[in-house]
């Protein structure tokens, strides 16, 4: 496959069509039913809570928010590879990939109104928190990808990153070092055509971002990252490739970011109209629906139904986050260090000091 | 020392790498490496013979990168790992602050807990070394400021060793600051067992009554040379080595000023919120009424270490801090 679709080549891997037609069918992957239909509810319950979550912004229940609409496919195929014990090592845009390693909707939600709980995810077996900085996670998992060499496991590290975090040192320095020391690192690249307004052309005067590998020694491939198959495809046959103790790869997925790049954002200003619409052909969902119901596996009823019946259930976990007991003034001290200094209990003590005297005012 | 330890005369550089022997040896977690530091041992030789004796999966040189070098060490000590990375000089650091910053500080609290950033950045600092720019400054307030770091600085063989030992083993992570212009000036017999100096923790090292001084790193010889002058000056002066930048000893210092009622901080570094602006802070909060004269700060300039042929108008010389002494307890 990595020779087949080396960069140099400038072919974009596809398998099916805006229509959800097989176009390459020496790539269709081997997906059983089940696990299909399986990831076409995982991507329509992310979405489902992705656009709820945009509402509750608006509604002024939660702080900003990054949208994930369009890109579901990406995290979606992701999902299907991941094992419980490998890593992921997300940005911000992967909800899927979220969900699917055990992080539950709840916790995000409680992030994104502003509480650090949200951030442990404690089912999410070998998982980082959200990553703000740009392309800064990168970096850790290569040190990860140098901790399973050493010990010799057979795991994998899911590291993502944006197309403008390919412009940031970190990127080009994680990929030097995980390619030196062989480390089992997928990196996936969302590109998603826009670093909040500045547009990919703008980024970088390569032909892409695959093609970056090829100088850092390690193999890296441009696929559609609205075709979950061709997205399954590559991270499989990548991961299969990492743990076999070849190294990492790059996999650049061109992926349109629908929404904005935050709650805070507004693409109008930077993009047309006619450029949204002539993405909105490619939109990943509509692809294996499409797909789907060619093989009679889906119906719209179907979707309908689970769509009100996912939509309750985001609105249950946001009401337990809503519900999550109040920020105590030593959630801001006790974490951090794993010993606390005398300093910090003091500066909690004096404060502590000042809330009993406010209380004793009233 | 300690009864019946067998004992070995050892310069910092020795008494350094002693400690990663005996941690590298004794933990299989701990991993260290850097720019050069594998085959030819680090540019100060800080690391020599440790990749013959422990292999170059645990010491081993890695690209050029300091942002990389922090930036790995991250993912290693969440994986578990207890990572000890070089940076070559604390002037070459700067590309590695988004990750000590953004990552390294934080990611224990970010995950409430979940990970550890059990890691030690090492690096030598500070002047007089006639060395290129980038070579000498001393930025040790700055980690001081980042909430979640410890930042440890010793001034002889036996608290780098115990220091070093401390802070490998520190479930947090530890900036720890090597005064190069002390590598290999003292030697002293330190013991060839594993030992710990405990971090948080100053240390008197010498009584007196009429001044205290605080310095630490290369600055506690220079004042122990100013001592001498004091001395036959009839001034009587009490001496602390921090050791510690953060969590910083309040307590050490506060006792003794409550003693001397005057108080000396000798730092390298810039004058501006700098280490004597923070000493001052603590002793006007917590020694206000025992003050005899207003706290002093013998610090560098708020200026660019100069190039060699000017360091020496730069550098905190015995002359400089007994003029300065002099001058506190004559208030």
């Amino acid at each position: 496959m990595f020779e087949e679709y080396n960069p140099i080549n400038e072919k974009i891997f596809r398998v099916i069509d805006n229509d959800g037609k097989v176009i390459n069918k020496k790539w269709m992957p081997e997906i059983s039913n089940e696990r299909l239909i399986k990831a076409y509810k995982d991507m329509l319950f992310a979405r489902t809570a992705d656009l709820q979550t945009v509402s509750y912004q608006r509604q002024g229940r939660i702080y900003t928010y990054p949208p994930n609409y369009g890109q579901e496919a990406i995290s979606g195929a992701t999902a299907m590879v991941m094992r419980n014990e490998d890593w992921l090592v997300p940005a911000f845009r992967e909800m899927g990939a979220y969900l699917a390693k055990g992080a539950t909707l709840k916790e995000l939600f409680l992030v994104f109104m502003g509480h650090e709980d949200g951030n442990v995810f404690k089912n999410a077996n070998n998982m980082l928190p959200t990553s703000v900085p740009i392309a800064s996670q990168l970096l850790h998992a290569a040190g990860i990808g140098y901790e399973i060499n050493y010990n010799k496991k057979k795991q994998v590290v899911y590291a993502f990153v944006g197309d403008g975090g390919t412009s940031e040192g970190d990127f080009h320095e994680a990929l030097n070092f995980a390619a030196v020391w062989k480390a089992p690192v997928i990196f996936i690249v969302q590109n998603n055509q826009y670093g909040i307004s500045t547009p990919f052309k703008m980024q970088t005067a390569s032909k892409g971002i695959a093609i970056k590998s090829i100088a850092y020694g390690m193999k890296g491939i441009q696929v559609d990252g609205n075709d979950i198959f061709a997205i399954y495809q590559a991270v499989k046959n990548a991961s299969e490739y990492a743990l076999a103790g070849n190294g990492p790869v790059l996999i650049e997925a061109e992926t349109y970011r629908k929404g904005a790049h935050t709650t805070s954002d507004d693409p109008t200003k930077y993009r047309s109209k006619e450029e949204e619409e002539a993405w909105d052909c490619t939109d990943p969902l509509k692809r294996l629906k499409l797909y789907l119901i060619s093989k009679k596996l889906w119906s719209q009823k179907e979707e309908d139904q689970l769509v009100e019946e996912y939509k309750q259930e985001v609105d249950r976990q946001f009401e337990e986050a809503e519900n999550y007991p109040a920020y105590k003034l030593e959630d801001v001290f006790k974490y951090m260090y794993d010993e606390m200094p005398d300093d910090l209990k003091k500066q909690q003590n004096e404060y502590e000091n000042f809330m009993k005297w406010k209380e004793a005012r009233k | 020392m300690e009864g019946g330890a067998k004992m070995k005369v050892m310069n910092m550089v020795n008494a350094i790498n002693d400690a990663l022997n005996i941690k590298l040896a004794e933990d299989r977690n701990v991993i260290v490496y850097g720019e050069d530091v594998g085959v030819e041992g680090g540019v100060f030789r800080v690391t020599e013979g440790l990749q013959l004796k422990h292999g170059v999966e645990r010491v081993f040189d890695s690209p050029l990168a300091e942002s990389a070098i922090v930036g790995t060490a991250v993912g290693m000590a969440a994986a578990g790992l207890r990572p000890v990375v070089e940076m070559q000089f604390s002037g070459f650091a700067y590309p590695a602050l988004n990750q000590i910053i953004s990552h390294v500080s934080r990611l224990h609290n970010r995950s409430r807990g979940r990970y550890n950033m059990s890691m030690v950045i090492r690096m030598p600092y500070g002047g007089g070394i006639n060395a290129l720019e980038h070579h000498s400054e001393s930025m040790e307030a700055f980690y001081g400021h980042i909430p979640g770091l410890k930042v440890v600085i010793p001034s002889t063989p036996h608290d780098a060793k115990g220091l070093l030992i401390s802070a490998i083993e520190s479930n947090d992570p530890v900036i720890f600051m090597e005064p190069k212009r002390i590598y290999r000036a003292i030697k002293q017999e330190v013991a060839e067992e594993k030992f710990n100096v405990p971090i948080g923790k100053a240390k008197v090292l010498s009584s007196g009554t009429d001044v205290t001084v605080v310095a630490y790193g290369a600055m506690v010889r220079e004042v122990q040379k100013a001592i001498v002058m004091a001395k036959e000056a009839g001034i009587s002066v009490e001496l602390i080595d921090l050791r510690t930048i953060y969590p910083i000893d309040k307590e050490t210092i506060t006792a003794s000023v409550k003693k001397t009622g005057r108080i000396i901080t000798v730092a390298e570094g810039p004058t501006s919120f700098g280490m004597g602006a923070e000493i001052a802070a603590i002793i006007s909060e917590e020694a206000f009424l025992h003050l005899e004269a207003p706290p002093k700060r013998v610090t560098g300039f708020d200026t660019i270490v100069p190039l060699p042929k000017g360091e020496h108008f730069y550098l905190l010389t015995p002359e400089k801090i007994f003029y300065e002494i002099e001058r506190t307890v004559k208030y």
